[in-house]
């Protein structure tokens, strides 16, 4: 059974008090018997997508497992603001230890626990590692390959933010086309990222051909819930790639994290769907479809393209992009309210 | 039990009688025997309650070790060469974080220009990351290295590597005596971890630590290896009383009480040198040799006393410190420290070239009148060498340097004779 969002439409979003479902509906957050797996305290940015999504993400996927759950961590913001020695917000186990090899590192411990539980010596642990964008589609990405085609018993989860935002935004392989990073500075000829590079780290843990790929968004947390419990009730590799809206290195304001997370999604620029062995079985329809203006315009990263003289080429070029994912996904449909 | 069997084969016989319950690989000659003779064992059943990974690369075998170490599982991996280099961040992390992996490096060569055949410049590049390297001269040490590699490692919680020379131990058949399994029950006890990921008691792994507490975390690095010079010994002594063996230890000693000339070497080189010493000591010279086996954590005093009665040192290593000259002589040197003795450096058996006892006499003959330099390339084709240099000072576009000596050689396939 596919997920059902809960319309209640006097917020104007998706949103819905939790005391008006009910117990089995409400969300992971919403139990005071939740594990709190990233602690408060931890020192992230105001407004920080990453911190956000981990600690739907980690909780849903402690209530998936009962509790029993071992997290690696790749190098980077998540790991850095979580773990300043001697101090951790994990109330978990939790590993770090390089950039490039979390999958690897998970696999590892996927494969002790098989091991531990043959002999009698461990319960049914389950296993989750988790990076940014850089630990994931560049650095990290050989590693996340062969965890993908061992179909090993992890799920990865990537935390998107679009740059290499712990070591002062640069760009990735994530990073959007025309967007301003550290070295891609909107100057020259083509400002920012430039068109035709990049990847969709979805698209090819898609063709793997692995149990489970799905995205998601800080703004739909209860189908980010969803996702990862339903990653957990299936074994093998799966891959939960999440969008998390960074305000440092957007130049977005703290506040509007949520609110740029529903752009990327409404205006169709983010796709937020889920595959299960390699074809897609569900999207999350865009409600109200918006121009991409309305999510570029927020934020100083693409500063460039709302100047004296727009770069409506430009800004046209973005829009053909998300009309795309929005053909290729179909995200819009005539019964979409 | 006697069998003649291949190094390589003695030694994946020898790690699947430790029970190990990860084993991760990724092949790179001359270590594929070994994985694949575990490879076969796991799959057959012979190996209870082990998973045997084939990864993607080095580097991802390094880090499966470290996320099952980190898990409570007794962990192994084989490598060499370019493999070890391209694993190198993760190989230092498993040190840094106290995981007591132990890994066979198959030594090799390493490239440009690449070379599949036998030196020790692969583990030597790895001399301050932090893992102890055990070097085996003969098969049979080899063996019974890896059961001692497994007490030291979850003793100390430190990574070992266990060097054994490419080709010439991992392809040779030769007799070896593989223990039974009470045997080496009786001697590894199951893997105790000091950490280890557990939800029953969540802790982090592998956090951020500043110049606070750094140079103390780092330290502690050191004083675990000088535990495990104490350990050697005593595990060496621990496995004679269970096997009836003489293996490991930090240092072989062969006819040094009285000479005047010593050699030091590592690994299967020390066979030939034996000889050449045993024909010269009919001639009545005085020569004796040392091999190194624990080269990290490094024996100063083993070497300092082994070596205080000689005239000279002659350090025959097969690994080069570009610009400098030795890596194992740099060390030797410092256990020197004070002493007043000649001491030598011999670069020999680079990329598999052989070394012979006819140039093993030479050398040696050499030394004790007073000849040898302090730097010595042993049998290196210095026409070969200069015909190059004459080149470069020539011609502007002189060329792949490798490329034009091969040409001027006029071999085309290695010939390592």
């Amino acid at each position: 059974m596919s997920f059902q969002p809960v319309h209640f439409y006097q917020t104007g979003t998706f949103t819905v008090g939790n005391r008006l479902l009910s117990a089995e509906e409400r969300s992971v957050q919403a139990n005071v018997e939740r594990t709190n797996s990233l602690n408060s305290g931890h020192r992230a940015c105001q407004g920080c997508g990453e911190a956000l999504g981990a600690r739907y993400a980690i909780d849903a996927a402690m209530n998936a497992a009962r509790g029993r759950l071992i997290a690696a961590n790749a190098t980077g913001c998540l790991e850095v603001f979580s773990t300043p020695y001697p101090e951790t917000s994990w109330q978990i186990p939790w590993i770090h230890s390089l950039f490039g090899n979390t999958a690897a590192i998970g696999t590892g411990i996927a494969a002790a626990i098989k091991v531990k539980r043959q002999k009698g010596q461990m319960d049914d642990v389950r296993v989750v590692a988790q990076g940014g964008d850089g630990g994931t589609t560049d650095i990290g990405f050989g590693c996340l390959s062969g965890m993908f085609e061992r179909n090993d018993d992890v799920l990865y989860i990537c935390y998107d933010n679009g740059g290499y935002m712990n070591t002062g935004v640069q760009r990735s392989s994530a990073t959007p086309p025309a967007a301003r990073t550290a070295t891609t500075m909107p100057v020259g000829p083509e400002p920012g990222n430039v068109f035709g590079q990049g990847k969709f780290v979805p698209a090819i843990a898609m063709a793997h051909e692995i149990p489970y790929v799905a995205t998601a968004t800080v703004a739909d947390l209860r189908d980010l819930e969803y996702k990862v419990t339903k990653a957990m009730g299936l074994r093998g590799a799966r891959y939960i790639h999440i969008l998390v809206p960074c305000p440092l290195g957007w130049g977005a304001a703290s506040q509007d994290t949520i609110k740029l997370a529903r752009l990327a999604k409404e205006t169709g620029i983010f796709p937020v769907f889920e595959a299960e062995h390699g074809e897609v079985t569900g999207v999350l329809k865009i409600r109200r479809p918006q121009p991409v203006e309305e999510y570029l315009k927020l934020q100083k990263r693409y500063a460039h393209l709302f100047g004296k003289k727009p770069a409506v080429e430009t800004i046209a070029r973005l829009q053909a992009a998300a009309d795309k994912n929005i053909r290729k996904y179909g995200l819009l449909d005539q019964e979409a309210n | 039990m006697l069998k003649q069997t291949e190094g390589s084969h003695a030694v994946a016989e020898a790690v699947a009688l430790c029970r190990p319950e990860v084993i991760c690989a990724y092949p790179i000659s001359p270590q594929t025997h070994i994985v694949e003779g575990l490879g076969e064992m796991v799959k057959a059943g012979e190996v209870a309650n082990c998973e045997f990974i084939n990864v993607e690369s080095e580097f991802a075998a390094m880090s499966v070790a470290i996320g099952s170490s980190a898990t409570g599982a007794r962990t192994y991996t084989a490598t060499a060469s370019q493999g070890l280099l391209f694993m190198v961040e993760a190989v230092y992390n498993a040190a840094g974080l106290g995981l007591p992996i132990v890994m066979t490096v198959a030594n090799r060569a390493i490239g440009a220009p690449i070379n599949i055949w036998n030196d020790h410049s692969d583990s030597l590049s790895q001399r301050d990351c932090g893992w102890i390297q055990l070097f085996a001269e003969t098969n049979q040490e080899a063996l019974d290295l890896h059961i001692q590699a497994f007490k030291l490692a979850e003793e100390v919680s430190l990574p070992v590597m266990v060097c054994m020379d490419g080709f010439i131990l991992t392809h040779a058949y030769e007799r070896v005596d593989v223990p039974t399994q009470e045997q080496v029950d009786a001697f590894l006890p199951p893997y105790e971890p000091r950490q280890v990921l557990d939800p029953k008691e969540p802790v982090s792994i592998g956090a951020m630590v500043g110049p606070e507490a750094f140079s103390e975390v780092r330290y502690l690095a050191h004083a675990k290896q000088m535990q495990a010079l104490e350990r050697i010994p005593q595990l060496a002594e621990q496995f004679k009383a269970v096997f009836g063996r003489d293996s490991g230890g930090l240092t072989h000693s062969y006819l040094i009480d009285d000479a005047e000339t010593v050699v030091v070497a590592m690994g299967s080189v020390l066979g030939t040198i034996k000889d050449t010493v045993d024909e010269m000591r009919r001639e009545g010279q005085r020569i004796g040799v040392l091999g190194i086996t624990s080269y990290r954590p490094f024996p100063l005093d083993s070497v300092r006393a082994a070596l205080q009665n000689a005239q000279r040192v002659v350090v025959l290593e097969k690994s080069l410190a570009v610009g400098i000259g030795g890596i194992l002589s740099t060390d030797v040197r410092m256990a020197m420290s004070g002493l007043q003795l000649h001491g030598h450096t011999v670069v020999a058996g680079l990329g598999g070239r052989a070394i012979t006892r006819k140039s093993l006499r030479g050398l040696f003959g050499k030394a004790i009148r007073g000849e040898l330099g302090h730097l010595t390339f042993l049998d290196l084709d210095w026409n070969v060498v200069n015909k190059q240099l004459e080149r470069e000072r020539t011609k502007r576009r002189s060329g792949p340097a490798a490329e034009s000596m091969l040409r001027d050689i006029g071999v085309v396939a290695a010939r390592i004779g």
